[in-house]
C-alpha cells in the first residue's frame, strides 16, 4: 500500500474535501471556514472548490447554526459543523445535549442526526482560562454522542471520514498544537471505524493510555523511559466514545500495569471512566493500582509558569509509570 | 488495526438537495467606505465647540493624553509579544481608543463597565495602571489579575470594572447583571456594557436587551463596530447594518456615534447616561469605528483593502484630537511633543516594572479556585 505524508490539517482538509466530493448533502459551516479560509486554515480552498452554497461563513452564533444544523441534518442533509474551537461549542450546548443527542431516541428511532461538529480542543499557547476547556468528558458523558479525539494524520483523515458517514451526531475533537504535525497516510482512499483502538507502540510493562495530543507527550517521554529499562505499550483509544475496552483489556492483561494520561481535569475526567471499565474487566491483573495523569484541578491561568504547571507532561509521565511500576 | 475500505454511506440520500440560500458570492475585497469626515478646520461644529467649553482645556488635553497612552502602551504590547514576553491571545485597540476615552469621562467612577477581550484601552482610561496591566500581559504576580488572566482578562474591583471576556457576547449578561443590582439596590449607578458587531449575532444580546427593557434596568448597551468581526465585514452576517437600529425590537433608544471622535464619544456617552441614570431606560448606541490593526497580534488582516485601512488612518482619533486642541490654541506641537514623551516614558517604565516583577508562585495554582 502506498502512502504520503502529509500534516494533520492537511489530513483534515482532504477528509472533508472527499466526503463533499462524495455526497452532495455534506456541507460545511463555521466562523470564518470560508472567505478567511478557515481560523486555522482547515477548510482552505473549500470555498473555492464548492462554492458558498457549501462552504458557508456563519455569524457568531453558534446556539444558532448548531441548532440549524441539527435539523438539517433530520430532513437528510449531513452538516459539518466548524467550531473555531470548542470552547466556543459551550455556547451551542443546548443544541447539542438536548437535541442533536437525544432527538433519534426521543422520536423512537424516526429520526436521525448524521452531523460531525469538529474543531480545536484543549488548551494551546497561553490562551487562559476561558480559551483551553477540555470537552471529552463533557460530551462522553451524554448518550447518543459519539466522541473521537485522534493523534496522527492518518487517524484523523480516516476517522473524521467516518464520522461524516455515520449516521449519529459526532463529536470530533482536534487540537490547534496538533494541525501542523506530518505523518503517513494511505494514497488510496481509506476509512477507519468508530470505535476502534490502536497500539501505537507495542511493550510489555505498562499499559499507557493516551489520546490526542498526550499520545506526542507519552512519545517525547520513550527514551527517557527505554534508559530506565521500561517497555511500555502505547495504547490510543482514538475513539472515547464508544471506549473499545477490548483492546484495553488485552493491553492490560499483557502489562499487568495502567498509566492514564488527559489533558483534561481529574475528576469525573476520561480517565476515570476508563480506569473504572479496567478495574471490573481485569481486577486481578493488575499489580498495581491504575494511575491518572491529568490536569490540576484550576481553570487554565495565563502565566506561562502556571500554564506547565496545571498541564501534563512528558516529566509527570515518567513519574506515573516510574511509580506503576515501583521505580521510585 | 481493522481498517475499512470507503463504501457508501448508510443512510439513504435524499432525491433532490435543496440548495441552501446564501448570498451571492462576493468580491472577496470588501467594499471600502470612506470614514466620516475630520472636523471641518476653519470652524468647529456648535456641538464640539460646547463640549469643549463643558470640559475646559485641562479635561481635554487629559483626554488625549489617555489615547495617547494607550495607543503607545499597545505599540510597546506589540513588540513585547514578539519578543515572546506576551503570549496567548492579544487584541489591541489601536484606532477605537475614543470610545473608551470618551466613555471613561463621560461616566461616574461608580458605574459600572464590562467589554470583550479587546479590553487594554477600557483598562487604562478608568485609571488602571499601565503597570498592572502590562505585568499582567507579562504573566507576573504584580498584573491585575495576578498573571492568572492575561490580556484578554483584565479587571478591576476598584473601577468596577467587571472584566474582559473572551466569548463572544459572554459579558453582555454579565453586565446586565451589574444593572440590575444597581435597581435592586436603588443605586444610581449605571452599567455600561460593551461589545463589538460581531457579537449582536449572539443570542446573549437579544436576550439581555430584552431583559433590561422589560425590568427597566439602567445598562447602556455599545457596539463597538469597527466593522470586522475577524475576517468578516459586517455587512456579510447581519440583516440590519445600522446595527443600533435593533434598538426598536427591544422598545428602546437606539443611536450612533462617531467613534473615532473622542469629543462626540463624550458628549453622547454623558448625555446617554444622565439619562439612563434618571429613566432607568436601556438605549443601544452604535459607536462606529475601525480597528488600525488586525484581529489580533497574529492577524495580518489581509481581508480588508490598502485604501479603505488608509482612510480610517486619516482619520485618526488622537490626530484628530491633536487637530481641534491646537486649533482652539490649548495645544502646540511641544505640548504635544512632551506629552508624548511623557506617556512613553510611564510605557517603559510599566515594562521595567513588569520585566521584574515576580512570577506567580505554584501555590497560586489552586488558590481562587474557589472562594
Ligand atoms: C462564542 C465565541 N465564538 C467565537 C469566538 C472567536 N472569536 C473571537 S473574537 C471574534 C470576532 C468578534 O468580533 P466583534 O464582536 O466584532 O469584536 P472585535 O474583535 O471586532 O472587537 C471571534 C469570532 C469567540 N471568542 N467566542
Ligand atoms: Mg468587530
Amino acid at each position: 500500500m502506498s502512502t504520503k505524508t502529509i500534516t494533520i490539517r492537511e489530513a483534515l482538509r482532504e477528509a472533508i474535501f472527499e466526503e463533499m466530493e462524495r455526497d452532495p448533502t455534506v456541507f460545511l459551516f463555521g466562523e470564518e471556514v470560508g472567505e478567511y479560509n478557515g481560523a486555522y486554515k482547515i477548510s482552505e480552498g473549500l470555498l473555492d472548490q464548492f462554492g458558498p452554497r457549501r462552504v458557508i461563513d456563519t455569524p457568531i452564533s453558534e446556539s444558532g447554526f448548531t441548532g440549524l444544523a441539527v435539523g438539517a441534518a433530520m430532513v437528510g442533509l449531513r452538516p459539518i459543523v466548524e467550531f473555531m474551537s470548542f470552547n466556543f461549542s459551550l455556547v451551542a450546548m443546548d443544541q447539542i445535549v438536548s437535541n442533536a443527542s437525544k432527538m433519534h431516541y426521543m422520536s423512537g428511532g424516526m429520526f436521525n442526526v448524521p452531523m460531525v461538529m469538529r474543531g480545536c480542543n484543549g488548551s494551546a499557547a497561553q490562551v487562559s482560562s476561558q480559551h483551553s476547556h477540555c470537552m471529552e468528558s463533557i460530551f462522553s458523558y451524554i448518550p447518543g454522542l459519539h466522541v473521537i479525539s485522534p493523534s496522527s494524520a492518518k487517524d484523523h483523515k480516516g476517522l473524521l471520514k467516518s464520522a461524516i458517514r455515520d449516521d449519529n451526531p459526532v463529536i470530533f475533537l482536534e487540537n490547534e498544537l496538533l494541525y501542523s504535525l506530518p505523518g503517513e497516510v494511505p494514497s488510496d482512499e481509506f476509512t477507519i471505524p468508530i470505535g476502534v483502538a490502536e497500539i501505537k507502540k507495542e511493550g510489555t510493562d505498562v499499559t499507557v493510555i493516551a489520546h490526542s495530543r498526550m499520545v506526542e507527550f507519552v512519545k517525547v517521554a520513550l527514551p527517557a523511559l527505554s534508559e530506565m529499562g521500561i517497555d511500555i505499550e502505547l495504547l490510543d483509544p482514538r475513539t472515547l466514545k464508544p471506549l473499545d475496552i477490548e483492546t484495553i483489556v488485552r493491553s492490560v492483561k499483557k502489562t499487568n500495569r495502567v498509566v492514564i494520561v488527559e489533558e483534561g481535569w481529574r475528576f469525573c475526567g476520561i480517565g476515570s471512566e476508563i480506569a473504572d471499565q479496567i478495574y471490573s474487566a481485569c481486577f486481578d491483573y493488575l499489580d498495581s493500582p491504575v494511575v491518572r495523569v491529568t490536569s490540576t484541578e484550576n481553570p487554565m491561568p495565563y502565566a506561562k509558569n502556571l500554564e506547565v504547571a496545571t498541564l501534563p507532561s512528558p516529566e509527570k509521565i515518567i513519574e506515573a509509570i516510574k511509580s506503576v511500576t515501583y521505580r521510585n | 488495526m481493522a481498517e475499512n475500505s470507503s463504501k457508501a454511506p448508510k443512510t439513504s440520500k435524499p432525491k433532490t438537495v435543496k440548495p441552501v440560500q446564501t448570498k451571492p458570492k462576493r468580491n472577496r475585497q470588501s467594499k471600502t467606505t470612506i470614514p466620516a469626515k475630520t472636523t471641518k478646520t476653519s470652524q468647529l461644529s456648535k456641538q464640539l465647540q460646547q463640549t469643549l467649553d463643558e470640559l475646559g482645556k485641562e479635561v481635554s488635553i487629559e483626554m488625549m493624553r489617555m489615547m495617547l497612552l494607550i495607543r503607545r502602551f499597545e505599540e510597546r504590547t506589540t513588540e513585547m509579544y514578539q519578543q515572546r514576553k506576551i503570549g496567548g491571545f492579544c487584541h489591541l485597540y489601536i484606532g477605537e481608543e475614543a470610545i473608551a476615552v470618551g466613555t471613561a469621562w463621560a461616566k461616574k467612577p461608580d458605574d459600572y463597565l464590562v467589554t470583550s477581550y479587546r479590553d487594554h484601552g477600557f483598562a487604562l482610561a478608568l485609571g488602571m495602571s499601565p503597570n498592572e496591566c502590562m505585568a499582567e500581559m507579562f504573566g507576573k504576580v504584580t498584573g491585575c489579575a495576578r498573571g492568572k488572566g492575561g490580556s484578554m482578562h483584565f479587571f478591576s474591583k476598584e473601577k468596577n470594572f467587571l472584566g474582559g471576556h473572551g466569548i463572544v457576547g459572554g459579558q453582555i449578561p454579565v453586565g446586565t447583571g451589574a444593572g440590575f443590582r444597581a435597581k435592586y439596590l436603588g443605586t444610581d449607578q449605571v452599567s455600561l456594557v460593551f461589545f463589538g458587531e460581531g457579537a449582536i449575532s449572539q443570542g446573549s444580546f437579544h436576550e439581555s436587551v430584552n431583559l433590561a427593557s422589560i425590568w427597566n434596568l439602567p445598562c447602556l448597551y455599545i457596539i463597538e463596530n469597527n466593522r470586522y468581526g475577524m475576517g468578516t465585514d459586517v455587512s456579510r452576517v447581519v440583516s440590519i447594518e445600522e446595527l443600533h437600529k435593533r434598538a426598536t425590537a427591544f422598545s428602546i433608544e437606539g443611536l450612533a456615534m462617531d467613534g473615532m471622535d473622542v469629543f462626540e464619544c463624550y458628549r453622547v456617552m454623558k448625555d446617554q447616561i444622565e439619562k439612563c441614570r434618571k429613566t432607568s431606560r436601556p438605549a443601544l448606541i452604535e459607536a462606529k469605528t475601525y480597528r488600525f490593526r488586525g484581529h489580533s497580534v497574529s492577524d495580518p488582516g489581509k481581508y480588508r483593502s490598502k485604501i479603505e485601512l488608509q482612510a480610517y488612518k486619516d482619520a485618526d482619533p488622537i490626530n484628530r484630537t491633536r487637530k481641534t486642541l491646537t486649533e482652539v490654541g490649548w495645544l502646540n506641537d511641544e505640548d504635544f511633543k512632551k506629552i508624548d514623551k511623557e506617556v512613553k516614558a510611564i510605557v517603559i517604565q510599566s515594562i521595567k516594572f513588569s520585566d521584574e516583577s515576580p512570577e506567580p508562585s505554584l501555590e497560586e495554582l489552586t488558590q481562587h479556585v474557589y472562594s
